[in-house]
């Protein structure tokens, strides 16, 4: 007889789950746990020690590149979220010659690495881009915006409009028509009927789109380092104090305080949204 | 029922509402029709024969093809959205906002009309207890069962005071005995409130028992309409004879002013030849084989017990079997042999689809 056999229901089910998740928690903890406590360990294993924590919060390229990451990916997601809700309910409530072709070519940034979506930008805004020369040729001088946050801030929404458009449509394809009609014989207007029907419908997809979004603007590099001069994020310091400085504890530090950050973001949506964000995200 | 419920009683014309939809497919003929204020009219009819077209014209959901008016009481609404009709709506599928409680469910169009907070809660709760919801005001929406859905449904609907109350299938997602009581539900809150109502339904049972008049629909068209009675007694051809309860074809010879129909025969006015002749299975009798006065004679093919009484399919050996009902106790079964009696006054002749 076998030991399992011997033990009490609820015991040898307990034993069978913790089996059936070993593989995965094997994984997790030598894929994600290891090595954060490690670059945790490492963080602090520098010249100055465990205060080099409290260090990257009060220097002040430190901080000021912390707060550019954290504004730039809210100001994305929040962008994000605008433009492709309304393009989201727009293409699933309106068939048009072309709308495959147009749904299929919306997610193609997805294919296109960080780098490509910098060189694009550039192509765009920088010196020798298009806006450049249309600028020039209207009033005479030539506008630039290519190598600064606006730049990084358009390449980064240009890649996550199709992850959320995505979502939104998802979410959009199950609205109940009767819903809104309910609502407009209630007497509620076309932007009450968005406010008080499709928007708390597609919450859950906003939130999960939008975490999604979040977390890929805040650790985006190949974007950042294409148009690289004058652009100070949180991925390009951790890049510059490992490489260049070779300040690598002080690199830990910040990419640990990076995945922290971004994981509380995530984990304050999905508090949110049910458990939505867990499926999705 | 109180007064304070009172609702008025708009009349609604429909003038020359036709609807055709983008690539060419008509889904409803020119229609006119008159509605009573007060009344409730019923739109039966199998799917696609135009009655849900007709309510989303009336809610202004759809607008009628150009030369359609819609009219409440003296107001021409054709070209108003339904957000500015005031009507009240009631979906198959409830419909109710699953982020609002049942109390805010139904304050919700006294939100949009900014009623002042004291006295919407007041016609809130007044409605919720009227729809005996009082103790699920604070439920979510996901809690309640089928039945209760759809009375929040009623209720939100009707607390903004509609100046009509459309229901589109408001019992088919429920279960049948749901079904019957939350019918007499509606019937009592149609009659007390005294508002227009339209119901669309494709149930003849709930026609019968909720309509002032019926409005039989098919392919588009009205074919007939009128008061339950009407509608079942004196149908105006095949169609609506069986659409509505359950129908017999007899058929007959007429040769110089009788009609002969098995071994009976009856007088006669129209021109000689084959006749099929409509009649209902309440109209006729059964009797033992052979006896007096009997037209004819048949083979009890199937016997259905329905309780109160049993359905029988009878094999005359003419024509298609006649579905004829046996008293509950009648102890009549498969391969019986009995004589039929057919009430000659019930016979109805009417032009066939």
């Amino acid at each position: 007889m076998s030991v399992t056999a011997r033990l009490d229901p609820q015991s040898r089910d307990s034993l069978r789950l913790a089996a059936l998740l070993a593989p995965t928690a094997a994984l997790f903890a030598a894929f994600f746990l290891l090595p954060l406590a490690r670059l945790f360990v490492i963080g602090g294993g520098g010249d100055e020690g465990w205060a080099v924590y409290a260090t990257i919060l009060t220097n002040r390229n430190h901080l000021d590149s912390l707060i550019a990451t954290l504004l730039l990916s809210a100001g994305v997601t929040a962008v994000t979220l605008a433009v492709s809700t309304v393009a989201g309910l727009f293409l699933v409530r309106h068939r048009f010659p072309g709308h495959a072709i147009l749904v299929a070519m919306l997610t193609f940034p997805l294919a296109f690495p960080g780098v490509v979506i910098g060189f694009m930008v550039i192509m765009m805004a920088g010196r020798q881009g298009l806006i450049g020369a249309i600028t020039q040729a209207l009033t005479g001088s030539k506008l630039v915006f290519a190598y600064s946050m606006t730049g990084l801030f358009l390449g980064y929404v240009y890649f996550s409009i199709p992850r959320v458009i995505l979502t939104v449509m998802a979410a959009a394809e199950k609205l109940a028509p009767r819903l809104e009609e309910a609502a407009r014989s209630l007497g509620a207007s076309p932007w009450r009927v968005v406010a008080d029907v499709i928007l708390p419908a597609l919450k859950p997809a906003l939130l999960s789109a939008g975490a999604i979004a979040f977390a890929t603007s805040m650790g985006a590099f190949g974007t950042a380092f294409t148009l690289a001069t004058r652009i100070n994020v949180l991925p390009m310091t951790i890049y510059t104090e490992f490489t260049l400085q070779a300040n690598i504890a002080t690199a830990a530090a910040l990419s640990f305080l990076l995945g922290l950050i971004t994981w509380a973001a995530l984990a304050l949506a999905r508090s949110f949204a049910g458990s939505s964000v867990a499926a999705a995200g | 029922m109180t007064d304070r419920f009172h609702l008025d009683a708009v009349p609604i014309r429909l003038e020359s509402c036709g609807k055709t939809f983008p690539g060419g497919s008509r889904a409803l003929e020119p229609l006119d029709l008159t509605i009573r204020g007060g009344e409730t009219i019923v739109f039966l009819g199998p799917s696609g024969c135009g009655k849900t077209t007709t309510l989303r014209m009336i809610a202004g959901l759809e607008s009628p093809d150009p030369g359609g008016r819609v009219w409440f009481g003296e107001e021409d609404v054709t070209a108003l959205p339904i957000e500015r009709r005031n009507v009240g709506m009631v979906f198959q599928s409830y419909a109710l906002f699953p982020n609002m409680s049942v109390a805010e469910n139904v304050a919700y169009g006294l939100k949009v009309r900014r009623v002042e907070r004291a006295d919407r809660e007041r016609r809130v709760e007044e409605m919720l207890d009227l729809m005996h919801l009082g103790a699920f005001a604070g439920r979510r929406v996901d809690q309640l069962s089928g039945g209760q859905r759809q009375r929040v449904a009623l209720a939100r609907a009707l607390v903004v005071r509609p100046r009509v109350l459309l229901l589109d299938e408001p019992l088919t997602a429920l279960d049948a005995k749901l079904r019957d009581s939350l019918r007499l539900d509606i019937d009592r809150l149609l009659r007390g409130l005294g508002v227009t109502a339209v119901y669309v339904t494709h149930d003849q049972g709930e026609a019968m028992a909720l309509g002032d008049r019926i409005v039989v629909m098919a392919k588009g068209r009205v074919a007939q309409i009128g008061t339950p009675r009407d509608i079942y007694h004196r149908p105006t051809d095949g169609f609506v004879a069986d659409f509505i309860g359950a129908m017999n074809r007899v058929s007959g010879q007429a040769q110089s002013g009788a009609l002969r129909l098995g071994r009976g025969a009856f007088p006669w006015s129209g021109p000689d030849g084959p006749v099929e002749l409509l009649i209902r299975p309440e109209d006729i009798a059964l009797a033992a084989e052979g006896e007096e006065d009997t037209h004819l004679d048949g083979l009890v093919a199937a016997a259905v017990f329905l309780g109160d009484r049993t359905r029988l399919v009878v094999e005359t050996g003419d024509g298609p079997p006649l579905t004829v009902d046996a008293a509950s106790r009648s102890g009549l079964a498969r391969g019986d042999r009995v004589g039929l009696r057919l009430d000659p006054s019930r016979l109805l002749n009417l032009p066939q689809p």
